[in-house]
C-alpha cells in the first residue's frame, strides 16, 4: 500500500497517523497475551517491570503442586475423552449431512450447530438443572457430556467444510469396483478428508481443555479441571504460579492451533483450492 | 448399485422399473443419510436441548409452595383476597406448617415466600415452630400473637400467588415488576429495581465494546487487505496469536496487567501521566479494556476476509476519474466493506451480550452483566426460577440477534480461523 507519488501533503499525514494508529493497534493485541510469559519467570511474588531476578520457582510449584497436577489430570482425561466423542459423532454426521438431498438440511443443522450459538452461561444452566436429575452433576462423565456437546459443532464445521467439493463420484467409484460402505469410509473418504478431521478433533480438545462456565456450574472440588483451578486461583490470591500456568497454556494453543492452520493449507492444496 | 438392466417388456415399461428402482436407490441413499446424522442428532437433543428445555420449564414452574403447603394452597383456592382468611385456612396453615417443620422444610417456604416479602423467612421459621406445639383451635388468633405477619392480608396474597403451580412472577421480577397485595402489577419503586439497570449496562458495555473493536479493528483489516500476501500473512498471526489463546488466560493477562502493582501502572508512573498508582482492576475502565482486547478479532476477521475480495482497481479508477483518496475511499471503498463490518460487529456483539468470566474476574460489583446474575441465581442463593427467566431472556435475545446474522451472512459460512 505504499502511497502514490502524487499524494497531497495531507494524505502523506494521514498516511503516516494510519500507520502509527495500526502499530498501536498490534501492540494492543500481543502485547497483553506476552506479558505474562517474562513474569512467569520473575524471582518475586510481583508483577512489576524491572524484574528483580529469573528463576524457575513459579513453574516448581506449579509442577509439584498436587492441586495443579489433579486439575492436569482431570482436565486430559475430559479433553481426550471429547476429542474422540465429538470427532466420531461429528464426523458421522458431517458425511451425512453432505450428502446431496438431505431432508431438512437447514434446520437439523441449525440445531447441530446451537451449542456454539446458545451463549455458554445458559448452556450451564440448563445441564445443571437437566444433569442433577441424571445424578450427573460433579462427575468426569457428566462434564465430559456437557464438553461434548459443546465441542461437536466444531467438528461439524471443519469436516463439513472439507466436504464442500468433496468429489462424490469418488466413492461412487469405489462402491462400483466392489467396496464395501466401509471399506469406502476408511480407504477413500478417510484419506482425503483428514485433515479437516484432524483439525475439528483439535478444536474439539482446545473447547473442552479451556471450558470453564460449564466447570463452574457442575465440577465439584475433586473433578476441578485447569481452568477451574485458574479460575479460583485469581479470585482469592494472584500469585504468578498462575502466570505459570498461563504461559504453558499460551504455548499448547499455539502448537496445537498451528497445526490447525498447517491442516487447513494442506487440505486445499489437496482439494485443489488455491487460497 | 442401481440395476441398469432394461427389462424385455418395452421401453415405456423399462423406465417405469427404472424409475422406480432409482426411488428405491435415493430413498436408501437418503436413510443411510440419515442414519449418519443421527446419533450426533439425539446426542445434542439429550446433552444439550433438553436441558435448554428444562430451563425454559423451569423460569414458570414453581411448584414448591404447592408441594410443601398443600392444605393452604387448596384452601386458598377460594379465598377472595378480600379479607383476612377464615379459620379453615389458618387450620390448613397449622397442619402443613407443623409437617414442614417435622421434615425439616420450612425454612424452604420461607425461602421462596421470601422472594416476594422481604423477611418471611425468619417469621416462618418461627411460626413453623410454634406451629408443631399448637394441639387445638382456633388457630387464627393463636398464629397472629406469635407472627403478626398472618394478620396481614398481604401474607396471604403471596402465599395464594406462590401456590400456583405456574407463574409469570419470575418475568415480571426481570423487569423489575413486583406484585400489590391486591395481585395488580406495578413497576418496583425506582430505588429498588435492579435487572433494568442491568440489561441497560449490558447492552451498553456490548455496543461499547463493539465499537470500540470496529474503531481499532477496521484500519488494520485494511492494512492487512492492502499489504502483499507475504506481509499480510505475518501481520494476521499478530491477530491470530491473541485469537487462539484461550479467554480464560487472556483474562487472566488482564488481571496482571491491570494490577495496581503491575505492568500498566509500572508504565504510567515512568511517563510521569499519573503521580500515584492508580485503581485499574475490579473497574470499568478494565473491564471494557479486556472485552476490547478478547473481541477485537472477532471483529477484525470478517471485515479483513470481506476486504480481501474488493479489487484495489476500484479506488484506481475512482481516483483517476478525479475523487481524491478520501472521497474515493468513502465512496467507493468503504460501502464495499459494509457486508464484512455488519457480520463482524454483530458477531462481536452477540458473544458481549453473554460475557461472564472477565466480568466476573476483572471488573467490579457494578461492571457485572446479565450472565453473572444468572451464574449468581444458580449457584450461589438457588433461586432457579430467577436464574431460568434472565436465562430465557438473554437467549431469546441472543437467537432473534442470530437470526439477523443468518440472514446478512449465513451460519454456514461462520469461520473458525
Amino acid at each position: 500500500m505504499a502511497l502514490p507519488a502524487y499524494a497531497t501533503p495531507l494524505e502523506r499525514k494521514w498516511h503516516v497517523a494510519f500507520r502509527v494508529l495500526c502499530v498501536l493497534v498490534f501492540i494492543f493485541l500481543v502485547i497483553p497475551v506476552l506479558i505474562v510469559i517474562p513474569l512467569s519467570f520473575n524471582s518475586e511474588a510481583f508483577f512489576t517491570f524491572p524484574m528483580p531476578g529469573v528463576s524457575l520457582r513459579w513453574y516448581d510449584e506449579f509442577f509439584g503442586s498436587e492441586r495443579w497436577m489433579d486439575a492436569i489430570k482431570n482436565s486430559a482425561t475430559i479433553a481426550i475423552s471429547v476429542t474422540f466423542l465429538a470427532t466420531s459423532l461429528g464426523t458421522l454426521a458431517a458425511l451425512g449431512l453432505s450428502r446431496a438431498g438431505f431432508p431438512g438440511r437447514a434446520a437439523v443443522m441449525s440445531i447441530l450447530i446451537a451449542p456454539i450459538i446458545v451463549p455458554v452461561v445458559i448452556s450451564a444452566l440448563g445441564m445443571y438443572f437437566f444433569y442433577n436429575t441424571l445424578g450427573l452433576i460433579s462427575t468426569v462423565p457428566g462434564i465430559i457430556l456437557a464438553h461434548t456437546a459443546l465441542a461437536t459443532p466444531f467438528v461439524v464445521i471443519t469436516v463439513t467444510a472439507t466436504l464442500t467439493g468433496f468429489d462424490h463420484s469418488l466413492t461412487r467409484a469405489a462402491s462400483g469396483l466392489g467396496a464395501r460402505p466401509l471399506t469406502v469410509f476408511f480407504r477413500v473418504i478417510l484419506p482425503l478428508i483428514l485433515p479437516g478431521v484432524i483439525s475439528g478433533a483439535l478444536f474439539a480438545f482446545i473447547t473442552s481443555w479451556d471450558e470453564l462456565i460449564v466447570v463452574l456450574f457442575i465440577a465439584s472440588p475433586e473433578t476441578r479441571t485447569l481452568p477451574r483451578q485458574m479460575f479460583s486461583g485469581i479470585r482469592d490470591q494472584i500469585s504468578p504460579t498462575i502466570t505459570a500456568a498461563a504461559t504453558i497454556l499460551i504455548l499448547l494453543s499455539i502448537m496445537l492451533l498451528t497445526t490447525v492452520e498447517l491442516l487447513r493449507r494442506r487440505s486445499e492444496k489437496l482439494r485443489g483450492i488455491r487460497p | 448399485m442401481v440395476s441398469t438392466a432394461v427389462p424385455a417388456g418395452g421401453l415405456i415399461e423399462g423406465s417405469a422399473v427404472l424409475k422406480s428402482h432409482l426411488r428405491r436407490a435415493e430413498r436408501t441413499r437418503k436413510l443411510r443419510a440419515v442414519g449418519l446424522v443421527l446419533p450426533l442428532f439425539l446426542f445434542i437433543m439429550v446433552s444439550f436441548i433438553i436441558p435448554i428445555g428444562v430451563m425454559l420449564f423451569q423460569s414458570i414452574y414453581d411448584p414448591d409452595i404447592r408441594t410443601l403447603m398443600p392444605n393452604t394452597a387448596a384452601a386458598l383456592d377460594t379465598w377472595d383476597g378480600a379479607d383476612l382468611p377464615d379459620e379453615t385456612v389458618f387450620a390448613a396453615l397449622v397442619q402443613d406448617l407443623a409437617a414442614a417443620q417435622k421434615e425439616k422444610k420450612a425454612a424452604l417456604i420461607g425461602r421462596r415466600l421470601n422472594y416476594e416479602m422481604s423477611g418471611l423467612r425468619s417469621e416462618l421459621v418461627k411460626s413453623g415452630k410454634a406451629a408443631m406445639t399448637m394441639t387445638a383451635g382456633p388457630y387464627k388468633d393463636q398464629m397472629i400473637a406469635v407472627a403478626p405477619i398472618w394478620g396481614d392480608r398481604a401474607t396471604w396474597a403471596v402465599i395464594k400467588r406462590a401456590a400456583r403451580t405456574y407463574t409469570p412472577y419470575y418475568y415480571l421480577s426481570s423487569f423489575d415488576f413486583e406484585y400489590t397485595a391486591d395481585n395488580d402489577v406495578v413497576a418496583v419503586p425506582e430505588g429498588q429495581a435492579v435487572y433494568k439497570a442491568v440489561f441497560v449496562r449490558t447492552l451498553g458495555i456490548s455496543l461499547l465494546v463493539t465499537a470500540l473493536t470496529l474503531v481499532l479493528g477496521f484500519p488494520v483489516a485494511y492494512l492487512l487487505a492492502t499489504q502483499p500476501p507475504r506481509i499480510a500473512n505475518l501481520l494476521l498471526i499478530l491477530v491470530l496469536l491473541p485469537f487462539w489463546t484461550s479467554l480464560l488466560v487472556r483474562t487472566t493477562a488482564w488481571v496482571v496487567l491491570l494490577q495496581t502493582q503491575g505492568p500498566i501502572n509500572d508504565l504510567l508512573m515512568l511517563t510521569g501521566l499519573v503521580d500515584e498508582r492508580v485503581q485499574l482492576i475490579f473497574t470499568r475502565f478494565g473491564t471494557i479494556a479486556a472485552m476490547t482486547h478478547i473481541q477485537l478479532p472477532f471483529t477484525l476477521l470478517p471485515i479483513y476476509s470481506v476486504m480481501k475480495t474488493i479489487s484495489p482497481s476500484h479506488m484506481r479508477a475512482a481516483r483517476s476519474l478525479g475523487a481524491n483518496s478520501f472521497y474515493a475511499f468513502a465512496r467507493v471503498y468503504f460501502p464495499q466493506t459494509l457486508p464484512g463490518v455488519a457480520a463482524g460487529c454483530l458477531l462481536t456483539f452477540i458473544l458481549c451480550l453473554g460475557y461472564y468470566i472477565t466480568p466476573a474476574l476483572v471488573g467490579g460489583p457494578t461492571d457485572q452483566l446479565i450472565s453473572t446474575y444468572i451464574a449468581l441465581f444458580t449457584n450461589s442463593t438457588v433461586n432457579w426460577g430467577m436464574g431460568s427467566a434472565l436465562g430465557t431472556i438473554l437467549l431469546a435475545s441472543t437467537l432473534v440477534l442470530y437470526f439477523v446474522y443468518n440472514r446478512l451472512v449465513g451460519i454456514d459460512r461462520m469461520r473458525l480461523t
